[in-house]
């Protein structure tokens, strides 16, 4: 049940696709060149990737403002969603997203959503569509402790209680809301038990750990596949930016970030883990390290040559003909 | 040609939708009814029966009772329209618009844009507006200004029943967003409409009434009251162009512009609130586009700027009356510089 050898060399490579795919936005947001508001996945890397390595692509998920890390992991195109970001020609969204509407569609990312609780209900409508359709399809919506507050992610979950669908609510516990603590917003303090109050089992991971993760969402998933109707799932996680790049983060503690990025960094749990576990070597690991390094150069470097998006485009796609 | 009521002519397009294409759905409060209940299985067919019956023909895959949940209810329509199926969700009262609207003008109006044309949203909001039922000031709005202002919606006010199933095929096959505005007035009312599939396009006025004097474009279901009005002045010898826009997103702007030149003068009904409304809307268009025509101020008649009260006399008062109409057209007859 647990990640084999090339399962695990296959979520390392997702972890540090994601995670040095965000250091480098963080890099060009501060040149300047990234227009608009970045929310960085950094940190909770294990998450999308232990969850959507249960996916196929043609399961559904949606995804937060803090959505590059989920688009990644279900198998968004890196180059694609580099120059998105960069707001260049072949964007993703052929640069009307950006950043928090990251998508790829054709992998069954339904869009990152930057509206908090936005999600949920849409999950809900993916997952009607395969009960309806009579596929064994899954949904997963990925929301955060700030978005299980939202009235929205109740709505959805009932729904998808009453209709016994197959959706999975991802609730990824990074701890801050924006700047305010999830202990704080979180009334129950426990978002698990309170998705389980709506009549569905709900789990709980932690979300520093691939291999937990990996086995917590498989679990999920199975019980989606199988016509038992929804699950939820609370991953405990930290992240190792801001809520936004700039954001001074002065609400969290002294040396906080620094203390967690040293023992809650999932890359370096996984790797220590899987050298002890015999699945991996330290120079597999460092492989990986470099071509992902090498990839995300590329990228940057080929959207940062991009043009940007034709004026004339303005007006395309708003509807689906002739308005 | 069979007569068919406004309430009948929906039910039968979302039938004969229903039987041509399994991926179209039925989703909301009590669209059957009954769900849970020792009682009648499809029980309401719709708060005001316009369901009815659909759901012993397609049962409860496709004609879903939901519960009172319309973030829900909306967000799910959007998120199974952008994985396949073509859901016809059900807002009971447009007034509850307040409730859902994340999901219809961030979500389901914006997928296509946002997401660089690769994804779409084809689904149908299903709503009841109109106010003179003494529903008071949350059962009773008319709120298609709010929805029109939406790049990514369009939006439909059917008035009679003939147009009522064509536009509502017309919607349900269109791939974008649509949100159809059912005047709860016009249930009973009925005209002929064929058995036949037919549809309607979105953006084609309709000439309800010809005449040369003055130009009245009437929503939902003023424009009806606008042809009474107008019946009655003909035998004045005042005779009225009548325009029903069918559709205020996209809205004929043309067609009102043509019949603008000829007249010279406008008359605007619409059961909204007068700030930021469908008659302002059209009047600033025709100001800016054919103001060398006009030969009189524009003349809005709209309801009052107040919450809807629930008082006969008052709601009376606050809503747009034939006499109100009659009025406006006189004042701009009757106009000198």
């Amino acid at each position: 049940m647990s990640l084999d050898k090339k399962q695990f060399l296959q979520a390392y490579r997702t972890m540090r696709t994601i995670r040095d795919f965000e250091y480098r936005v963080s890099d060009e947001f501060g040149k300047g060149n990234i227009p608009g508001f970045l929310h960085l996945y950094a940190g909770q890397e294990a998450i999308a990737t232990g969850m959507c390595m249960n996916l196929d692509d043609d399961d559904y998920i949606v995804s937060t403002h803090r959505g590059h890390g989920h688009c990644i992991a279900k198998g968004g195109d890196v180059g694609d969603m580099m120059k998105e970001i960069m707001a260049k020609q072949g964007g993703s969204c052929a640069g009307k997203g950006g950043s928090m509407h990251i998508v790829a569609v054709e992998k069954g990312m339904l869009g990152a959503n930057a509206i908090v609780g936005g999600g949920p209900p849409l999950i809900v409508g993916a997952a009607l569509s395969a009960k309806t359709l009579g596929t064994d399809r899954v949904g997963v919506s990925f929301t955060g402790d700030g978005g299980s507050n939202q009235g929205t992610t109740f709505e959805a979950m009932n729904l998808a209680v009453v209709l016994k669908l197959p959706a999975i609510f991802l609730f990824e516990n990074n701890g801050y809301g924006e700047g305010t603590a999830a202990g704080y917003a979180v009334g129950s303090k426990d978002i698990a038990s309170r998705a389980a109050a709506f009549g569905m089992p709900a789990l709980k991971v932690d979300g520093a750990d691939i291999f937990a993760v990996y086995e917590t969402c498989k679990k999920a998933v199975k019980h989606c596949r199988s016509g038992k109707g929804p699950i939820a799932i609370e991953a405990s996680i930290t992240r190792f930016r801001g809520h936004f790049e700039g954001d001074a983060q002065a609400y969290r503690g002294k040396n906080e970030v620094k203390r967690l990025m040293k023992e809650m960094d999932c890359l370096t749990i996984a790797s220590a883990s899987a050298i002890k576990k015999k699945l991996a070597t330290k120079a597999q690991l460092n492989k990986i390290d470099k071509e992902v390094a090498e990839y995300i150069d590329e990228s940057a470097k080929a959207a940062l040559a991009a043009p940007g998006p034709d004026v004339s485009e303005l007006l395309t796609d708003v509807y689906s003909s002739a308005y | 040609m069979p007569i068919k009521t406004y309430r009948q002519a929906i039910n039968e397009a979302m039938a004969q939708e229903m039987r041509r294409d399994s991926t179209v759905i039925v989703i909301g409060e009590d669209v059957a009814g009954g769900a849970g209940c020792d009682g009648d299985r499809d029980a309401y067919g719709g708060v005001m029966g316009v369901t009815k019956g659909l759901f012993p023909e397609f049962g409860e895959s496709r004609v879903i009772d939901t519960p009172i949940t319309e973030s829900a209810i909306m967000g799910a329509a959007a998120g199974a329209a952008q994985t396949g199926l073509r859901p016809v969700a059900e807002l009971m009262f447009m007034d509850f618009l307040g409730v859902c609207f994340d999901q219809i003008y961030n979500q389901a109006a914006k997928f296509r844009y946002m997401f660089g044309g690769k994804a779409q949203c084809p689904m149908v909001v299903r709503t009841m507006a109109g106010a003179g039922l003494r529903g008071g000031a949350q059962h009773s709005q008319n709120l298609t200004q709010m929805v029109t202002m939406v790049p990514g919606l369009k939006v439909v006010c059917p008035t009679n029943a003939y147009d009522a199933k064509g536009l509502l095929i017309t919607a349900i096959r269109d791939n974008d967003c649509v949100i159809f505005v059912e005047d709860k007035f016009l249930y009973e009312t009925s005209c002929e409409v064929p058995d036949e599939i037919y549809t309607i396009p979105f953006g084609e006025a309709n000439f309800l009434r010809e005449g040369s004097d003055v130009t009245i474009v009437g929503i939902s279901n003023t424009v009806n009251k606008a042809v009474a009005v107008a019946d009655r002045l003909a035998a004045e010898g005042i005779s009225c162009d009548v325009i029903d826009p069918r559709t205020t997103s996209p809205l004929d702007e043309e067609a009102i512009i043509e019949s603008v030149e000829t007249t010279g003068r406008l008359v605007i009904v619409d059961e909204m609130t007068p700030r930021c409304g469908i008659a302002a809307d059209i009047s600033s268009i025709v100001a800016e586009k054919a103001f060398g025509a006009l030969r009189a101020p524009i003349r809005k008649v709209t309801a009052a700027h107040s919450p809807i009260p629930f008082a006969p006399a008052l709601e009376d008062a606050w809503m747009p009356q034939e006499s109100d109409i009659e009025q406006a057209v006189r004042d701009v007859l009757g106009y000198t510089r």
